[in-house]
């Protein structure tokens, strides 16, 4: 029996099973995220919805009432309140709408802050359609000043018919956090 | 290399390449794990033995059910089945040793190490990770100065895993004897081919994922931070991409165990050895594309939800083939219940419960009721308690004859069989009732309703723990008994039977040429 080497038939299947397991982390690490991004960009599977403003038209759909309700959550409890104005609201599809939310900097440095959004069902996240949101940009705050962030929205006629209720939902940072992507 | 017998002393076991004693290794070590685990399972049922906090503090709980569940998971089941593998797979394909005898040695010696960090996370400030073996991000990145380790000592044990699967593959595929293609090998040898190509599929990912967390922590990228644009979410899906196939992969050889024992005990060749094959095949595969029903509740389209809820009620059919076949075994044949014969008999009943709860919770409306409760323990703990765990005792008192020359203790190995089977049935089934009541999993107190159930489950925890002793008396003792034949059982097929007990340390250094037919299992 030669001691040292395995034959060469063991050394190449050995070498191409070793390739299979280096590929499968790449495709773990390395392509998985930004497909899973793009997918969930296509899809709106994240629940993210637009992350810029968007136009369109209005057309209003008076026969269909959609509820929204709004969720305001401040990350890690930081020193911030955050809350929505109203806690929810009924809308007609296709019609613009307004609503605020409250934040106050509870300390007395200044900080900056940032909302990311979540839209549930993620079936409605692309039919949740924002022309204008606080959520785009960060919001440059003094010691203890208080602000009201506007949010401007339609909501597609497109929406599925079994969707009658959308929970927009805001998690407020410091944006520090946010500025890491 | 005629006659070249072990080393002395501790560097033989340091430095060995024999399969043989890296098998020992890997069981001894898997039996140790075993207990260690079993330990924390018995500090969390004490724990729930009644309403209220009364040993531990809720974190420390937390710490023990996650330290539970990768203990048992990563250094129980999975390798004591590398052990199994290691031990048998040379002896059933008639090969010298396994074909990548140093990395063999590696794989096994690194696992220690794994578990020696990952046991020594307990000390640590701000203690063991508390998150769930999940890892989800982001409640395990508060884990303390545990964190990195933990991460570090996952990517150990993948490692490890990979390792011995491309030794298994390699053995397997080029060190048959002469005459053994492919469908006649036995059945442990199959599912253990196909298990370890689950195992490269998917530790790599499991790798991938637990990295990301890592550089998320320390190195400032947001793959799962919702702040910086990431997914919470995503990290469920890489990790159930990985942890579905896992679950088979801590399945699949126990499955190849019980098809080599029923046939032994049932007098019978094993019924559709071949649908066997294809069965096992068609699970590994369907393992790839049902990981979403383990987050039915995250928020997914409709259409998801229907896709994931099929495909895995699909799994259901080439499950079912392997129970039938196995039945059809047993049937008409000339039945004696030895211990292994016990074990395997408990295996196909309560693998099979598992299996139906299993159903129940692929159902997406019932899914969401069920969701993180007792029913999914009590459904995950059927298939691995009395599944994989009874496959491996049922594995031990089959061989143990073959791998020391003695008849182990009959009677002791009955006791243990009833008294396992009893108790983790008292364990387990009220769990059932305890999750459809509504009781959540991994929280330290309970609803004062819960109090009986979890009475019973915990009697039945610690009554199941002690039975373990028995089979560690067993294997002290084994020694003691009658010296078994080379054939040790009346009928059994294959060619681990051809070698002498005990196993000489060096078996098959000519390949067996025109035995493979005589012990073929068709």
């Amino acid at each position: 029996m030669a001691d040292s080497s395995p034959p060469a038939s063991n050394r190449s299947l050995t070498g191409q099973l070793i390739l299979c397991a280096v590929a499968m982390f790449a495709f773990g690490f390395v392509l998985l995220p930004p497909l899973y991004r793009v997918f969930c960009d296509i899809t709106g599977f994240g629940g993210r919805g637009n992350d810029s403003p968007m136009v369109v038209a209005e057309a209003p759909d008076l026969s269909r009432r959609i509820r929204i309700e709004f969720v305001a959550t401040v990350n890690n409890y930081g020193p911030w309140q955050f809350e929505p104005t109203v806690e929810s609201m009924t809308v007609n599809p296709g019609q613009m709408y307004y609503a605020t939310f409250n934040a106050i900097n509870l300390s007395d440095e200044a900080r900056t802050g940032q909302a990311v959004p979540s839209i549930a069902p993620v079936v409605a996240s692309q039919h949740f359609q924002k022309i204008e949101c606080f959520c785009f940009v960060s919001q440059e705050f003094t010691g203890k000043e208080s602000r009201a962030l506007p949010l401007q929205f339609i909501v597609s006629p497109d929406l599925p018919e079994y969707v009658d209720t959308i929970t927009l939902s805001y998690t407020y940072f410091e944006s520090n956090y946010v500025t890491r992507r | 290399m005629a006659d070249h017998g072990p080393a002395k002393g501790f560097t033989r076991w340091l430095y060995t390449t024999n399969h043989k004693d890296i098998g020992t290794m890997y069981l001894i070590f898997s039996l140790t794990m075993f207990f260690i685990g079993g330990s924390m399972a018995l500090v969390i049922r004490s724990e729930l033995m009644t309403p209220g906090l009364q040993f531990v503090h809720p974190e420390f709980f937390n710490q023990m059910t996650t330290m539970h569940a990768l203990i048992m998971v990563f250094g129980a089941v999975m390798p004591a089945f590398v052990g199994l593998a290691n031990w048998m797979i040379p002896l059933m394909i008639g090969a010298p040793d396994m074909a990548l005898p140093r990395m063999n040695n590696w794989s096994f010696w690194i696992l220690p190490v794994a578990f020696g960090i990952l046991l020594s996370t307990l000390l640590m400030d701000g203690g063991a990770p508390a998150g769930g073996w999940t890892m989800y991000p982001p409640l395990v990145l508060q884990t303390g100065d545990a964190f990195p380790f933990l991460i570090f000592s996952v990517h150990l044990m993948g490692i490890s895993s990979i390792m011995g699967a491309i030794n298994i593959i390699v053995s397997i595929l080029n060190m048959r004897a002469p005459d053994m293609w492919l469908l006649k090998m036995p059945m442990f040898v199959w599912t253990w081919l196909i298990t370890a190509y689950l195992l490269i599929a998917v530790m790599p990912v499991l790798a991938g994922a637990v990295t990301m967390l890592l550089t998320d922590q320390f190195f400032g990228t947001s793959f799962f931070l919702a702040a910086g644009g990431g997914d919470p979410v995503m990290f469920q899906h890489i990790f159930w991409f990985f942890g579905h196939p896992e679950v088979y992969i801590m399945i699949l050889p126990a499955f190849g165990v019980v098809s080599e024992i029923i046939p032994t005990f049932a007098r019978k060749p094993l019924f559709g050895h071949d649908s066997m094959v294809y069965a096992a095949s068609c699970i590994a595969f369907l393992s790839f594309i049902v990981w979403a029903h383990h987050m039915f509740t995250v928020g997914m389209p409709l259409s998801g939800q229907l896709f994931f809820m099929f495909a895995t009620m699909l799994i259901a059919v080439p499950t079912g083939v392997k129970i039938f076949n196995w039945v059809a075994t047993m049937w008409g044949g000339a039945m004696t219940f030895e211990t292994p014969m016990l074990f395997s008999l408990a295996f196909v009943f309560l693998f099979t419960i598992g299996g139906f709860s299993g159903v129940m919770l692929a159902i997406v409306p019932a899914d969401i009721q069920y969701h993180d409760t007792y029913f999914v323990v009590a459904h995950f703990h059927y298939v691995l308690v009395p599944g994989s765990i009874f496959g491996l005792f049922a594995a031990c008192y089959y061989w143990l004859p073959k791998w020391t020359g003695h008849m182990y203790n009959e009677t002791a190995g009955k006791l243990h069989f009833w008294a396992s089977t009893i108790f983790v049935n008292l364990t387990f089934f009220p769990m059932h009732f305890l999750g459809l009541a509504g009781m959540p999993r991994r929280i330290p107190d309970y609803s004062t309703q819960f109090a009986d159930f979890n009475t019973m489950a915990s009697i039945g925890a610690i009554g199941f723990g002690l039975s373990q002793l028995i089979f560690v008396y067993v294997l002290l003792t084994v020694k003691k008994g009658a010296k078994a034949t080379d054939r040790v059982w009346e009928a059994p097929r294959g060619l681990e039977w051809t070698v002498p007990s005990p196993a000489p340390y060096h078996t098959f250094d000519t390949p067996p040429v025109k035995r493979v037919t005589q012990e073929s299992f068709q």
